[in-house]
């Protein structure tokens, strides 16, 4: 393999494909390597692929792909020891215009990869791209077990352990404190008994966060699949290795909730997976662009964990790192310069807009974990002491109510994260 | 609540496809300092599937339980830490 690309892409996720269809449609080459047996084979999420950004390279993609629901309802669980309160939202306009699918990566990720075949790219599987391959200080290919591959710019989009961003020098090893370890289990269950335990309509889907059932960032998710459960556990590494708590354990302490364990009961395991989520904002994105270069998506570190967003952000980095070569060939230069316009073209999109704004939120969690511990806890004693009906008056419930509340958090941190809450996302 | 059977990382892993190599994609940089070990043996603490373990002094490793997560790496710089070639190692019939 020593024919010369317009591009190698590496990565054949959502922001590797979305910029391999990007350029081969504009008439570019593109080869596109993948390291597992075919597209999606080494990917997991606890999520959902988008409508809108999902559309843009594959209008009313609904209706032939492998998807598996499309999500009518958002649930927000606050968890105590044997208690919960939920806030939910559904909406019949999801079923009107659908606006997140779950989706089996496994399934989606091959039919997604054929879009980018059809438009005239080619992907190779099987194949690891072991390096970046240098030539005077400018990357100019990668090497891989099969031999070295050149091409005028490579695009890294080899997800979150990105061995091609660090080898470049675009990234530095990544703290504990920036990247969640997300444990999941598919769990089979009859379409129908699915149906019935969340209350949703033949295709109709539920897609659920859950806090407070740890000592720190803890959190669940929990997202209906056709015939089976995406369930799972996110934690931060940091917390996860100062807790001295084990994925597996706070995965199946999770499980075991007596509001979670009725949802998953019968369910047949069928997959045991975990992967990293670089959730820590916009200070931790790497450097995206470099002489040969560019980093789309999670090698990027371009997760928006406040709306549970990744897939999409994915998707417009490869997009926008696609439009990026497709001007520098067409201007006649790959130079450092030309390529670096993409780092802009992502400050002015969604992508790095929405991170920017978040900015101080990641690290604010960190240093306040009462927000997945205390507060959600605090909740379900609050709920639970307005709904006992005994002898006590109401106007001491109140007091014993406000009494509770004051003496967990005091009245000026009470004050306190309100007035951050509002200041962070204002 | 549930009658649900707990099962054990192994049993779990069993439902896993793989396709193992023959040369392990994870090592011990330097073997020396897991004896006086800093992060009291994060490698261990944080894989989700049991791949390492302290036998005899040293770390052990199961390379081909690892799922690819990369959280040893990130729990311990001194974790090797390659993709396995191409086609080995987890592959997700789900994901």
């Amino acid at each position: 393999m020593t024919e010369k690309f317009d591009s190698v892409v590496v990565g054949a996720g959502p922001a590797g494909i979305a910029a391999a269809y990007t350029m081969a449609k504009a008439g570019l080459s593109v080869l596109v390597l993948e390291k597992g047996e075919k597209p999606g084979t080494k990917n997991m999420f606890g999520g959902v692929i988008f409508r809108h950004h999902t559309e843009k390279l594959a209008p009313e993609f609904w209706t032939t792909a492998p998807i598996e629901r499309h999500v009518v309802e958002y649930q927000y669980w606050f968890l105590s020891k044997q208690s919960h309160v939920l806030l939910s939202h559904r909406n019949q306009k999801f079923n009107g215009q659908y606006n997140a699918f779950t989706v089996h990566r496994a399934k989606f990720d091959p039919w997604f990869a054929k879009r980018a075949e059809d438009a005239g790219a080619v992907i190779i599987n099987r194949t690891t791209a072991d390096n970046v391959l240098k030539e005077n200080g400018k990357i100019v290919g990668v090497t891989t077990e099969r031999g070295d591959v050149l091409a005028d710019v490579v695009i890294a989009a080899d997800g979150v352990n990105s061995m091609l961003a660090k080898q470049a020098g675009l990234r530095p090893e990544t703290p504990e404190a920036a990247t969640v370890l997300a444990v999941k289990e598919v769990i089979a269950l009859p379409k129908q008994k699915i149906e019935d335990r969340f209350n949703l309509g033949p295709d109709e889907g539920v897609a659920a966060l859950l806090v407070g059932f740890g000592p720190g960032m803890h959190a669940g998710f929990m997202y209906t699949n056709r015939d089976t459960l995406s369930v799972g556990i996110g934690v931060n590494m940091k917390d996860l290795d100062e807790s001295k708590r084990r994925p597996n354990d706070v995965l199946e302490q999770f499980k075991a909730h007596p509001s979670i364990a009725p949802l998953i009961k019968d369910g047949e395991l069928k997959e045991y997976s975990a992967h990293l989520i670089p959730e820590g904002g916009y200070d931790y994105v790497s450097n995206v662009s470099t002489d040969g270069m560019l980093v789309a998506g999670d090698a990027a570190m371009l997760v928006n964990a406040i709306n549970w967003e990744g897939t999409n952000l994915a998707m417009t980095s490869g997009i926008l790192a696609g439009e990026t070569v497709i001007r520098a060939k067409k201007n006649g230069g790959f130079s450092s310069r030309n390529l670096s316009t993409y780092r802009q073209q992502l400050e002015n999109s969604f992508v790095l807009k929405d991170l920017k704004k978040y900015r101080y939120i990641p690290k604010f969690f960190e240093a306040n974990p009462h927000f997945f511990v205390e507060y959600p806890d605090m909740l379900n004693e609050l709920f639970y002491m307005w709904h006992v009906v005994d002898d006590e008056l109401k106007a001491d419930r109140i007091k014993r109510m406000k009494g509770y509340l004051l003496k967990r958090r005091s009245r000026l941190s009470l004050l306190k994260d309100a007035y951050h809450m509002w200041r962070l996302f204002s | 609540m549930s009658t649900q059977r707990t099962l054990s990382i192994t049993d779990k892993l069993y439902r896993d496809r793989y396709k193992v190599d023959e040369d392990s994609h994870l090592w011990i940089k330097d073997t020396k300092m897991c004896l006086k070990c800093p992060f009291d043996f994060a490698c261990i603490r944080v894989c989700p599937t049991d791949v390492y373990k302290w036998e005899e002094n040293k770390i052990t490793i199961t390379y081909d339980a690892c799922v690819e997560c990369g959280a040893c790496r990130i729990a311990c710089y001194d974790v090797g830490w390659k993709n396995p070639k191409g086609g080995f190692g987890i592959s997700y019939k789900y994901g």
